[in-house]
């Protein structure tokens, strides 16, 4: 067994799959440069992103998968862990060696696994279009902050750009420290420094719409209000709504 | 201004709480005038603690009624707080809940207050004035109010995204009982004019691709059960007929919450717990009935004519079908296996898709995601043990439900003492 070490990135992932083809490596074990620990045995060789040797890859993918699954092998990438990654690659392995269409062969571990990881990551992206709350700073500013489970705030760029197309917004992702801006024109990746970070995700600081409050109290008296207290339920409650996200839902403060 | 608006809120929310539908799926609305709001998949962006969905702001215009139906908690004779919003109220609640991303968009319902083109004509002023001046693109439900006329209700049609009307009891003389003054006869008059209209527009549109969206997300409507004395079947039966003759998107199925402690109503009274476990029963065969292409009379009819409250009415109908069983998960055809209890459209797709590259076993079965414990009984796998003596149904039932246990019966107590 030889591992591969590379960056993590979805280009890296499908440079890694171009080498092994290349270099004629069939067991492969996939590490990250930062967390990559001397094997006691076997080798190891770093993979340098290669746009265009992935671009190959993503070609050849895209001739042997279906539109979903296609999706799902790009939507699996976000689960932004080096197991995934690793199903991803055997999977891919899988599929470059077998007849087109294999991608349909749920019986397989390997092809079952990547729907599994894109349901997961897909679900995590739903939760994030749902459970996001977004506050009116008094310079007319929304903003929002998330932990999302999975990196998934690329995947809703689209989604808010939509549906918020007239009002500039902000979403700001705790756990990794970057965010999402929109300036009425597109969607920006943004890297917060320490005290613009702080600035939204410390409450306290930021200085809120004279509205903002009403319309919270407002969306709490509605949520109390439309609840049917006889038919109380809160093991379904908190299904749907698993606690790790009340921190973050104006109607559960 | 801030307790006033407040309070009424509180007042408009809650009575509107028991019209249980909460779609915000099926429509085709995208934001294409730099405006605010999108439709598609539809979201549920929060859950209330009875653990159903909140997507919409379900909100009455009015409590106030000049009806006065038995079952609902609005009706004229009840001694409840009256309030009534303006439409600059219900536009910037809608618009600035929108914004935070509360909600997918607005559900209005009203009471009917002078009559009911009045009232239709209040209602139509709040959804023109969402969707002309503050451009607003999210999803609105709109209830039809009875009666209404036609040009009212076909105007309104243009602006909103799905529209309702409740049949509010299963059959008409249950309707009779607890609202005289109602009749389906009118709730299918109204269905009636938006479906035309809609078959109208559509056929125009394949023509003319300008002419303007109608009701893209269709029309549902509501039973209430419980309330009065109608069985499963003649719940199921309307159901299925209003599908078919006015091509609904949904019927909802709402357990009657008592309101009421007048026992000359002849409805149940305040302390009666609601049917839930009935309530989903009907939501399960309903599903049966759209999506796994069961007719009702399988499911309901003269012998069995309410449905088993222990067991799902998939199971239910496989065990009086048991000779159809068991299924040969590796040839038999699509429809056969999604017949089979415990296995979904999804995982019944995937075996479908799967068997093409070889035998399946039960190992790859189990992880495919079905329900395998009470699918064993009716499938066949490649490895499926072969067994000289067919267990019957009375058996197999008594397994299931051993095996399981069922989320609606309370648990027996953690920890016997031990003296």
């Amino acid at each position: 067994m030889i591992s591969y070490i590379f960056d993590g990135s979805f280009y890296g992932l499908l440079t890694c799959i171009f080498e092994s083809y290349e270099r004629k490596h069939k067991q492969v074990k996939l590490c990250m440069e930062e967390t990559f620990a001397a094997e006691m045995f076997g080798d190891a060789i770093t993979v340098y992103t290669n746009k265009e040797k992935a671009l190959r890859v993503w070609k050849g993918l895209n001739e042997k998968t279906d539109a979903t699954h296609r999706q799902d092998f790009y939507t699996g990438w976000y689960a932004d862990d080096i197991r995934a990654w690793q199903l991803m690659f055997d999977y891919a392995l899988y599929i470059f060696d077998n007849v087109a269409g294999i991608d349909k062969n749920y019986g397989n571990d390997l092809v079952l696994g990547l729907s599994r990881i894109a349901k997961k990551v897909s679900r995590e992206r739903h939760r994030m279009k749902a459970f996001i709350r977004f506050q009116k700073g008094a310079n007319r500013l929304y903003h929002a902050v998330v932990n999302p489970d999975y990196n998934v705030l690329p995947l809703v760029a689209e989604h808010f750009q939509r549906r918020y197309a007239d009002q500039p917004w902000v979403l700001y992702d705790e756990r990794r420290h970057y965010g999402l801006y929109y300036d009425l024109k597109q969607v920006q990746e943004v890297i917060f420094e320490d005290a613009e970070a702080n600035a939204i995700a410390v409450p306290e600081d930021v200085v809120l719409d004279d509205c903002e409050s009403l319309y919270a109290t407002l969306w709490k008296d509605y949520f109390n209000n439309t609840n049917v207290k006889e038919r109380k339920n809160m093991k379904l409650h908190i299904q749907h709504v698993p606690k790790r996200y009340w921190r973050y839902l104006t109607e559960k403060q | 201004m801030s307790e006033r608006i407040r309070e009424k809120l509180s007042i408009l929310a809650d009575a509107a709480k028991y019209d249980v539908s909460c779609a915000s799926s099926g429509s085709n609305r995208k934001n294409n005038n730099g405006g605010v709001g999108d439709t598609g998949n539809g979201i549920c962006h929060s859950y209330t603690e009875d653990g159903r969905c909140v997507s919409l702001l379900k909100i009455l215009l009015t409590n106030f009624c000049i009806y006065d139906c038995k079952f609902c908690v609005s009706r004229k004779s009840n001694d409840v707080k009256r309030a009534a919003f303006t439409v600059e109220e219900v536009v910037s609640l809608t618009m600035n809940f929108y914004r935070r991303n509360y909600i997918e968009g607005l559900f209005l319902s009203s009471g009917i207050f002078k009559n009911a083109d009045y009232t239709m004509e209040r209602m139509l002023g709040i959804v023109k004035k969402l969707r002309l001046e503050e451009k607003f693109n999210g999803y609105i439900h709109l209830k039809t109010i009875p009666g209404a006329s036609e040009a009212l209700v076909t105007e309104a049609g243009l602006y909103a995204d799905r529209m309702s009307i409740n049949l509010e009891m299963p059959t008409e003389q249950g309707l009779q009982m607890v609202a005289p003054e109602k009749s389906h006869r009118e709730v299918e008059k109204e269905l009636n004019v938006v479906r035309n209209k809609s078959i109208e527009y559509n056929s125009e549109r394949k023509l003319i691709k300008s002419v303007p969206k109608f009701v893209p997300a269709g029309q549902s409507t509501q039973m209430v059960i419980g309330a009065t004395s109608e069985n499963d079947k003649e719940i199921l039966l309307t159901a299925d007929r209003f599908y078919k003759d006015f091509s609904l998107k949904r019927v909802y199925y709402s357990g009657y919450i008592p309101i009421n402690n007048d026992d000359k109503s002849l409805l149940p009274l305040i302390g009666t717990p609601p049917p839930v476990i009935r309530e989903n029963r009907l939501y399960q065969t309903d599903w049966l009935m759209r999506f796994y292409g069961f007719s009702v009379h399988e499911l309901v009819n003269d012998e069995h004519p309410d449905l088993d409250l222990d067991v799902d009415p998939k199971l239910s109908w496989a065990l009086r079908n048991a000779h159809l069983f068991p299924v040969d998960i590796n040839c038999a055809d699509y429809k056969l296996i999604l017949r089979v209890p415990g296995i979904g459209v999804r995982s019944a797709q995937k075996i479908v898709a799967a068997r093409q590259f070889g035998k399946l076993h039960i190992y790859q079965i189990k992880k495919m995601g079905i329900a395998y414990n009470r699918a064993q009984h009716f499938i066949r796998c490649a490895d499926s043990p072969f067994s000289l003596k067919n267990k019957n149904a009375a058996e197999i039932k008594q397994t299931i439900l051993q095996e399981g246990q069922s989320k609606w019966v309370p648990k027996a107590p953690a920890q016997l003492s031990l003296f």
